[in-house]
């Protein structure tokens, strides 16, 4: 069986006026279905634009990257749109909900992307909320839930297209303790329950600790990839 | 591929949270259109009211006045030197095949006196075909005949104006009136005619047999001299003909050599109104081109609020595009966004401008015609205004770098 996530020798390079900035310098990785990924780093080591490669926000200077079998580092914008619509489940540090747009239209909206007729889409995006224990209060505005329910909204908007992948880019960055733990239990569940594959990208040890595997980047370089003993 | 009536749904929301600001970009669009559809209306009723005088006036008229001509080197305007005599206008009657009636015509301005009333008007001396030229008709009474032609009878038709002003109430019929002195039976009073494409008030005026007008009230400088010929043509084809036959006739009348200018001028009547209803017609197009004008700085409203809205929700645009949304999702999404102020502006442009318009025949007593294609027209154009300046907008939004847009704050 291919591995869900595998990359090779990816390298991203941008040009800072004369020299060339190596932001990613040859990263190989590979990630199995349903492993849980913590990726640990100081700012600058390259683990954001790790993250936005597998993203598949961006595509890399040279390397291949291949999701779910797909070799996704030379698509088009239109297919890396469909990939990422299909593929992954984003959940940003700064929740990212649609300001002035109710919970349940926001988990609606991947489904939107994908051409899901309205009727099922709500039918579905009522069960995501649901799964993150927010039926009650599917018609808020974002700016009327509490930190830790806007970061389950996206974690339920994340989930609701049956993506293989959670992205998460310092999901509790803007969480207090305790919310911090809650949200990390969720993601604890989605792998065990759902099986879902998660990458969580976290400069917090007691976070990155939720995670069964940790990768630690410096310098563009994975320098270190073990299994938490925790 | 995002569906139709999700984006519809999104751009909805958008323009109602944004409710202050969508109406002021479109209150642009609503200027811009409710002045086109004023403008049009103002300057098709200029020219529909033109066209109805023109029909008032009587139709494929004829006009011959003598002059215009160069005597000694000196060119002289038309009628400044009289060459037209009532025997011109019998010939015209009798051997030009294309005319259908002729009217001399010899006029001047008069006292008339009826009882204790007098009144100011003008004297038409004229013939009874005068009724066939004009396409007039006796209100009551009858008109005047041949024989008071021939005989130089001192009889009358009264144009309605005058007999409101001289008898009020009174039956004129039959009745004396005195002009310059001068005992004149009335015999009839003329239809109302109403305004002339000049403004004129038609009915103000009387009409006498022309010999009356020669011998007895106007006068002549030689004898059977008229004003002017009006001609009526057996048809619209005929026009043209009966010109070209009546210029022959006279110049052969008049002894005119064949290095001689013409010693009268023939006027296309139908011909100016014609000139009158196309100057209306350039007018209603340049008022509605200067009124398109504010239906442009509209849109350019559109542009500005839309690129700043753009710049404003970044955030949000790549929070969809992370989610799946291409980029002409994205475009599709602000296009159909601006698409829909400036229809909104449009609906509401075309419903004021109908009521403005309204109001303008009402209190300024414009003529105001409101066709239907310049309501398609001006709400059309506020579509097409709306994707144009639209598009740049949309086409910004899509054009942004995912990660870019997700890390602006």
């Amino acid at each position: 069986m291919t591995s869900l996530i595998k990359t090779e020798n990816i390298v991203k390079t941008y040009n800072t006026g004369d020299s060339l900035f190596y932001a990613l310098n040859g990263v190989s990785l590979s990630v199995e279905y349903g492993e849980f990924v913590a990726i640990m780093g100081s700012s600058g080591s390259g683990k954001s634009t790790f993250m936005n490669l597998i993203g598949c926000l961006d595509v890399p200077t040279s390397g291949q990257y291949f999701l779910d079998g797909i070799d996704v580092s030379k698509l088009s914008k239109d297919k890396l749109a469909d990939i990422r619509n299909l593929k992954l489940g984003f959940v940003f540090q700064g929740f990212n909900l649609i300001s002035r747009t109710s919970a349940l239209e926001n988990v609606e909206m991947p489904m939107i992307y994908k051409g899901i007729e309205p009727k099922e889409r709500i039918e579905r995006a009522k069960e995501a909320l649901k799964i993150v224990g927010l039926e009650k209060k599917m018609y808020n505005l974002p700016n009327q839930l509490s930190g830790g329910q806007q970061q389950r909204v996206a974690i339920a908007r994340a989930i609701v297209n049956d993506a293989p992948v959670i992205l998460a880019d310092e999901p509790t960055g803007n969480l207090d303790t305790k919310t911090s733990y809650e949200v990390m239990d969720f993601f604890v569940r989605l792998n065990e329950e759902q099986h879902k594959t998660i990458m969580l990208v976290t400069h917090e040890q007691d976070i990155a600790d939720y995670a069964k595997r940790v990768v630690h980047f410096r310098d563009g370089h994975i320098i270190k990839d073990e299994v938490n003993k925790k | 591929m995002i569906d139709l009536e999700s984006t519809l749904r999104i751009a909805i929301r958008t323009i109602r949270i944004n409710k202050m600001r969508s109406i002021l970009t479109s209150l642009g669009i609503i200027i811009g259109v409710s002045s086109v559809i004023i403008m049009l209306a103002i300057g098709m009723g200029a020219q529909r009211s033109m066209a109805e005088n023109m029909a008032k006036m009587g139709s494929n008229l004829l006009m011959v006045v003598s002059g215009s001509t160069t005597s000694g080197g000196i060119r002289m305007g038309a009628g400044s030197k009289q060459t037209l005599t009532y025997s011109d206008a019998l010939d015209i009657q009798k051997k030009c095949p294309s005319v259908l009636a002729v009217a001399p015509y010899l006029s001047g301005t008069k006292q008339v006196v009826f009882g204790n009333q007098n009144w100011s008007t003008g004297i038409q001396g004229t013939t009874p075909n005068v009724m066939i030229v004009r396409d007039w008709g006796v209100e009551y009474g009858r008109s005047f005949s041949d024989e008071d032609v021939s005989n130089s009878t001192k009889v009358c038709l009264l144009g309605q104006t005058v007999a409101e002003n001289l008898f009020g109430d009174l039956d004129p019929v039959g009745k004396t009136v005195r002009i310059e002195g001068m005992p004149f039976t009335v015999v009839g009073v003329l239809e109302s005619k109403g305004q002339s494409g000049m403004g004129q008030d038609q009915d103000d005026t009387i009409m006498i047999p022309i010999t009356t007008a020669q011998k007895k009230l106007i006068g002549v400088d030689f004898p059977g001299m008229v004003r002017h010929i009006m001609v009526k043509a057996v048809d619209e084809n005929a026009v043209y003909t009966a010109q070209d036959e009546i210029k022959e006739l006279l110049r052969e009348r008049h002894r005119l050599g064949s290095k001689q200018e013409d010693d009268f001028t023939i006027r296309n009547l139908t011909q100016m109104m014609e000139t009158a209803k196309e100057s209306a017609k350039i007018m209603a197009i340049l008022l509605g081109s200067i009124a398109s004008v504010s239906l442009l700085v509209g849109g350019i409203g559109i542009m500005n609020i839309m690129l700043v809205s753009v710049t404003e929700r970044t955030k949000e645009i790549g929070i969809r595009m992370a989610i799946g949304a291409k980029a002409s999702d994205i475009r599709i999404q602000f296009l159909l966004e601006s698409l829909l102020l400036s229809l909104m502006g449009g609906t509401v442009g075309v419903v004021l401008g109908i009521l403005l318009a309204k109001f303008v025949e009402a209190f300024f007593d414009l003529p105001v015609y409101i066709a239907w294609w310049s309501l398609l027209l001006s709400f059309g154009f506020s579509g097409l205004v709306g994707v144009t300046f639209g598009y740049y907008p949309a086409y910004r939004a899509s054009l942004l770098d995912p990660i870019e847009a997700l890390r602006y704050e």
